[in-house]
């Protein structure tokens, strides 16, 4: 098994005179010490704002920027560097993709979206906003066509189900390639696969739990739009990927406007720039995008295939761990290969919350609550979850842990 | 923070229960939570004879319905009006974490919005 730790400042931190132990990565991952110091590194020496501006700093500046283009490009695989749009996060790129898509050749009136019932509310809102006809001030009522393809009881998508819902007014399919909730992979090539023979509709992956843990290969799976975020991924917050198909990226008007996505402006005309910078108004946030290169970098070092197989082996032993206590219900898959290093659960007569609180008195940061996923809690009969998270730099002591504090909780609470 | 007095009042918790056909009646939610209460009351000459509270929540939601419902029987209805979030917490034992404040108050959140 890996053992990285060391790579990691915050884990020489102790809380209450305990190590930490960090089991909430789907929410946010730690920095290794080369991606806190290639943001220092950049803000130090090479700070300065990109393009047209003709002296080194913001060569330079340019350069590192650009190049982290590259190094995104060549870790999903995409076929070019301009299919690359930076963000702020995987909110901001499905949302981006969304209002984009609502002013494009690709949507009608009467378009329909289908969604799944695992999705993150990320995957959700963004849809039902272009589907809503009312000013969305405090809310919104009666959103038509909006469709929501069932999961199965291992958690993925009921690809018959799927099939049932495309018709031609199908216009947008968008699904997660991994639920935050259930760890469930969802078979991403299938679902492709499906929604070409029977509509003609374009489809979106939210990214956000997949990315960090095992290689994505975004031409492979055939989807048209991909997102995730880089903070998920031991990236800085801040800084998100939406990529899309070279083609549709150049048939989608802009979303934002302002500096940097321009040809020409006139008062009365203005033209865009190629793509990607089309879609990049403003200064981006180069020092994150950096950030992310490092983080790239450094994952690419350990191997996505050494972080995968890595993580497998502790989530089976956390599931084994986990099933052997009384009264533990764990959600999603007990098959291995269809899941991540995602697991939720519930503690019999013990609230997410309280368990949450007393396994943090032992150091150990779970997260708990519907993890931005209440439709998917409704289906589970469940207000709220427990959720352990992994990612490179845990170990089995982590489980260990973990095990020991909800039998605590069970002693507190239960005895 | 679950002192032996809160996880007493979360094991036994007072005033469990719903008065039938009460003078006045408060509920809220914690969407973030999950967490649900109801508090029913009966009321005569401005004096609370009874009080009960009902739903589901976590340890710190029941304990501190139970302690606020003992405090409050047999006082003025008015007295609400002059509960705080310092007295639920210094109720409670003084040692709520920031992310717990508010299963900690929901049960007063519930009674300033009491309703006949």
């Amino acid at each position: 098994m890996l053992n990285l730790i060391k790579d990691f400042p915050i884990f020489n931190r102790s809380i209450n005179d305990k190590r930490i132990i960090y089991l909430d990565n789907a929410a946010t991952t730690q920095k290794p010490k080369s991606v806190i110091d290639a943001i220092s590194d950049f803000y130090s020496n090479h700070n300065s704002n990109i393009h047209r501006g003709i002296y080194t700093l913001s060569e330079e500046s340019t350069k590192m920027f650009e190049d982290v283009y590259k190094k995104v490009s060549s870790f999903i695989k995409a076929s070019s560097p301009s299919e690359i749009i930076f963000t702020s996060g995987t909110t901001f790129s499905i949302n981006m993709a969304a209002e984009c898509l609502k002013n494009s050749e690709f949507w009608s009136e009467d378009g329909e979206i289908i969604i799944t019932e695992s999705e993150h509310h990320a995957n959700i809102l963004p849809w039902m906003n272009i589907l809503s006809k009312e000013s969305a001030v405090s809310g919104m009522s009666s959103v038509k066509n909006l469709k929501v393809a069932h999961i199965g009881e291992d958690g993925t998508l009921d690809l018959n189900h799927l099939r049932s819902l495309l018709t031609a007014k199908t216009k947008i399919v968008a699904v997660s390639h991994v639920s935050n909730v259930l760890g469930a992979i969802n078979p991403i090539k299938d679902i492709v696969k499906i929604v070409r023979e029977n509509s003609s509709a374009l489809v979106l992956v939210d990214g956000a739990q997949a990315v960090p843990h095992f290689r994505v290969n975004v031409q492979n799976l055939g989807c048209d739009f991909y997102a995730f975020s880089a903070h998920k991924m031991l990236g800085p917050t801040g800084v998100g990927v939406l990529w899309a198909r070279k083609e549709i990226l150049e048939k989608l008007p802009p979303f934002l406007f302002g500096g940097g996505m321009i040809k020409e402006v006139y008062f009365d005309k203005a033209s865009w720039a190629d793509i990607p910078d089309k879609f990049n108004a403003g200064t981006p946030n180069i020092a994150g995008a950096v950030g992310l290169g490092a983080a790239i970098d450094y994952l690419e070092k350990v191997g996505m295939l050494e972080i995968e197989k890595h993580e497998k082996e502790l989530v089976a032993y956390c599931i084994k761990s986990l099933s052997s206590i009384k009264g533990v219900t764990i959600y999603g898959s007990s098959d291995i290969e269809k899941r991540s290093g995602v697991i939720s659960f519930t503690v019999d007569k013990i609230h997410a919350h309280d368990l949450a609180s007393v396994l943090d008195s032992g150091g150990v940061a779970i997260r708990s609550g519907h993890h931005c996923a209440m439709p998917l809690h409704n289906k589970l009969h469940v207000s709220a979850t427990a959720r352990a998270s992994f990612y490179l730099y845990n170990g089995k002591e982590d489980v260990e842990a973990l095990v020991s504090g909800i039998n605590k909780a069970k002693r507190i609470f239960l005895s | 923070m679950y002192k032996e007095e809160i996880l007493e009042h979360f094991k036994n918790p007072h005033n469990k229960g719903t008065i039938k056909n009460p003078s006045l009646r408060a509920s809220d939610e914690n969407h973030l939570c999950g967490d649900t209460i109801e508090i029913t009351l009966n009321v005569k000459d401005s004096r609370i004879k009874d009080i009960k509270f009902d739903g589901s929540g976590c340890a710190l939601v029941t304990a501190s319905a139970s302690l606020l419902t003992e405090y409050l029987k047999g006082r003025r209805l008015e007295d609400i009006d002059n509960l705080d979030d310092k007295f639920v917490i210094k109720l409670l034992g003084g040692e709520i974490t920031p992310a717990r404040i508010g299963c900690a108050l929901l049960p007063l959140k519930a009674l300033k919005q009491i309703k006949k």
